[in-house]
């Protein structure tokens, strides 16, 4: 019979999300997925199955959750506390869920989209080649209280395995590229732009990321009317209250509002998962650069299989492994979790 | 020399093939017939295509394939004909799709009449008669921009917000109508409804329409909506529709 996965609780941001849905623009409808696309190929390296896996997308809180049977689970992006029947799990990590057993995930404590993974992936019927939810398209629904989620065959069989994070929580510096409508903002409006201390307003969604800052807003020379055409993720939008919106996976598929300039698609998971108060500069980047940097990130995620490491060297020797703090900024960066036991 | 068309990359994730810097007639139509041009070129390096009200967009990821060949084999292709007097792609469809104007279905009609400056009953007659043509699909899937309208409807967004028309709703303005997807906000008059579905996640097909199709919103009564409400779960809200060669 075929494992489920039951939602016991669910916080109010859970939505399965894959890589989301290509090829429907023309007819309206943008790629959406996952808000952190880079989570999937981690929890995929981590369970070692293919990066288009879904997995339970947790927008700022978990829940809790049981499974019908013995099953893999691995948990990626945002941080979030974690434990199976009050024992704590460590996050990046792939872990036994064993049937019948309580998973309960926490609030996010550094990021904001913390990812589910399950050995084999969810098995719910695919809508148009995908089983991402793409609410404001009106496909799929956010995960509910007593969902029942069937799970695929799960093929292969390690559990204990744990991979460092690829950077972007935090915030930080964001690299852009020059858009369509960049030269309609003066130079000193780049330039003030550039210089801003943004972050993240609380207004961000699937859709897009509103970003917050303590001076004017931002706009072009004169009043600008820009015949609607294309958006794509990353587009820096000001809309008209002179607030930078970063337009995410779910975003429309045309608009009408200037674009300052386009973040790199390497850089956009570190908008998606800045939290609410981390503080996100823009950088203008020359398109070359922009080309190398996510050249680089590509066979970044390429290389994640090969970077999975075992999450305990020796087992045998380490006692009560799951109260270790490994990742948490709860314990001192310069401990060593190993060290007793040496 | 002009400046259009004009060609631009878009981030990383493809590059902009522009005709005009606002909507008309010819420049939607060479954007129609140059992306069907692209489409028959099958560039390996370009995932999908689509159109906005008078631009073509070639979604390739810059980081595998810089732009500058693309863009040359772009120019190389618009060279080939002038685009805005060349005719529409094959393959389009006509569609009648039977139409509520006014009552309490759509209850901006004599508002909308008022703002064009034609009484109740012109503004049925000539609604129900014009032939549009579906200029761009966008804001929500599968959701018809058609047009465009004679001057008479060159009216102007309202100032406030409907708060909500329901799926199915026909709106106007700025020379334009649009079916809506799905139940939404809007500043255009809804002036019609019909119960044609534009987009179906679940059928086989799961947009009614294309960019380049055309459209008539013949009037019925209100019980002839709810008749066909009831005989009709195609989606196509009692819709028929005829190859346009």
């Amino acid at each position: 019979m075929t494992a489920h996965l039951g939602i016991i609780q669910a916080g109010p941001g859970l939505s399965l999300q894959d890589l989301g849905r290509p090829g429907f623009r023309a007819q309206g409808l943008t790629i959406g997925g996952a808000a952190d696309p880079v989570a999937l190929y981690e929890g995929a390296a981590l369970l070692g199955q293919p990066a288009d896996t879904a997995a339970i997308e947790m927008a700022g809180s978990g829940g809790a959750f049981r499974a019908s049977g013995d099953i893999r689970i691995a948990l990626t992006g945002a941080e979030m506390a974690a434990n199976i029947d009050g024992d704590p799990l460590i996050w990046n990590a792939s872990h036994l869920l064993p049937a019948g057993a309580t998973l309960t995930i926490g609030g996010a404590r550094n990021g904001s989209y913390g990812y589910l993974h399950v050995g084999g992936g969810f098995d719910t019927p695919p809508q148009m080649g995908s089983r991402s939810s793409h609410l404001s398209a009106g496909l799929g629904r956010a995960l509910q209280d007593e969902d029942s989620l069937p799970l695929g065959q799960d093929e292969a069989g390690q559990v204990g395995m744990t991979l460092t994070p690829v950077t972007r929580f935090g915030g930080g510096a964001v690299r852009v590229v020059s858009s369509m409508q960049t030269t309609s903002f003066s130079q000193d409006t780049r330039d003030r732009f550039c210089q801003t201390q943004f972050s993240r307003d609380a207004r961000a969604n699937r859709m897009g990321v509103r970003m917050d800052q303590p001076g004017d807003g931002f706009a072009t020379e004169g009043q600008l009317t820009i015949v609607s055409e294309v958006i794509v993720p990353g587009d820096i939008q000001i809309t008209g209250d002179g607030a930078p919106f970063v337009l995410m996976y779910e975003c429309q598929t045309t608009g009408g509002y200037p674009r300052i300039g386009t973040v790199i698609p390497c850089d956009l998971p570190r908008v998606a998962q800045a939290q609410m108060g981390a503080t996100i500069r823009f950088e203008f980047v020359e398109m070359a650069e922009a080309i190398a940097l996510q050249t680089r990130f590509l066979s970044e995620l390429k290389s994640l299989p090969s970077k999975v490491m075992p999450l305990v060297r020796d087992p045998a020797n380490i006692r009560d492994l799951l109260g270790y703090q490994l990742i948490s900024g709860a314990v001192s960066a310069q401990a060593n979790p190993f060290e007793e036991e040496n | 020399m002009s400046d259009w068309p004009q060609i631009r990359t878009v981030g990383l994730s493809g590059i902009l093939v522009s005709f005009a810097d606002k909507m008309s007639e010819p420049a939607n139509r060479a954007a129609l017939a140059f992306r069907a041009a692209v489409d028959a070129a099958d560039w390996p390096e370009v995932a999908e295509t689509s159109t906005s009200l008078v631009s073509v967009f070639l979604q390739v990821d810059l980081a595998e394939a810089a732009p500058d060949a693309l863009v040359e084999k772009l120019q190389d292709l618009l060279a080939l004909s002038d685009w805005l007097n060349a005719p529409l792609p094959a393959g389009r469809t006509l569609w009648h799709v039977p139409t509520v104007y006014g009552t309490e279905l759509a209850p901006q009609l004599e508002e909308a009449a008022e703002a064009a400056g034609v009484d109740p009953d012109t503004a049925v007659r000539e609604l129900s008669t014009s032939r549009v043509r579906v200029l761009t699909i966008g804001f929500a899937p599968g959701q018809p921009y058609m047009g465009e309208l004679s001057e008479t409807w060159n009216i102007p967004r309202q100032q406030a917000l409907t708060k909500s028309v329901p799926a199915g709703a026909l709106v106007v303005a700025i020379r334009q109508l649009i079916i809506f997807t799905n139940a939404s906000p809007t500043g255009w008059r809804h002036i019609g409804q019909t119960a044609f579905r534009t987009f179906r996640p679940d059928a086989s097909k799961p947009f009614a329409l294309s960019p380049g199709d055309e459209l008539v919103f013949p009037s019925v009564t209100q019980a002839e909506l709810a008749q066909i409400r009831a005989k009709d779960d195609s989606g196509n809200g009692g819709a028929s529709s005829e190859a346009l060669t």
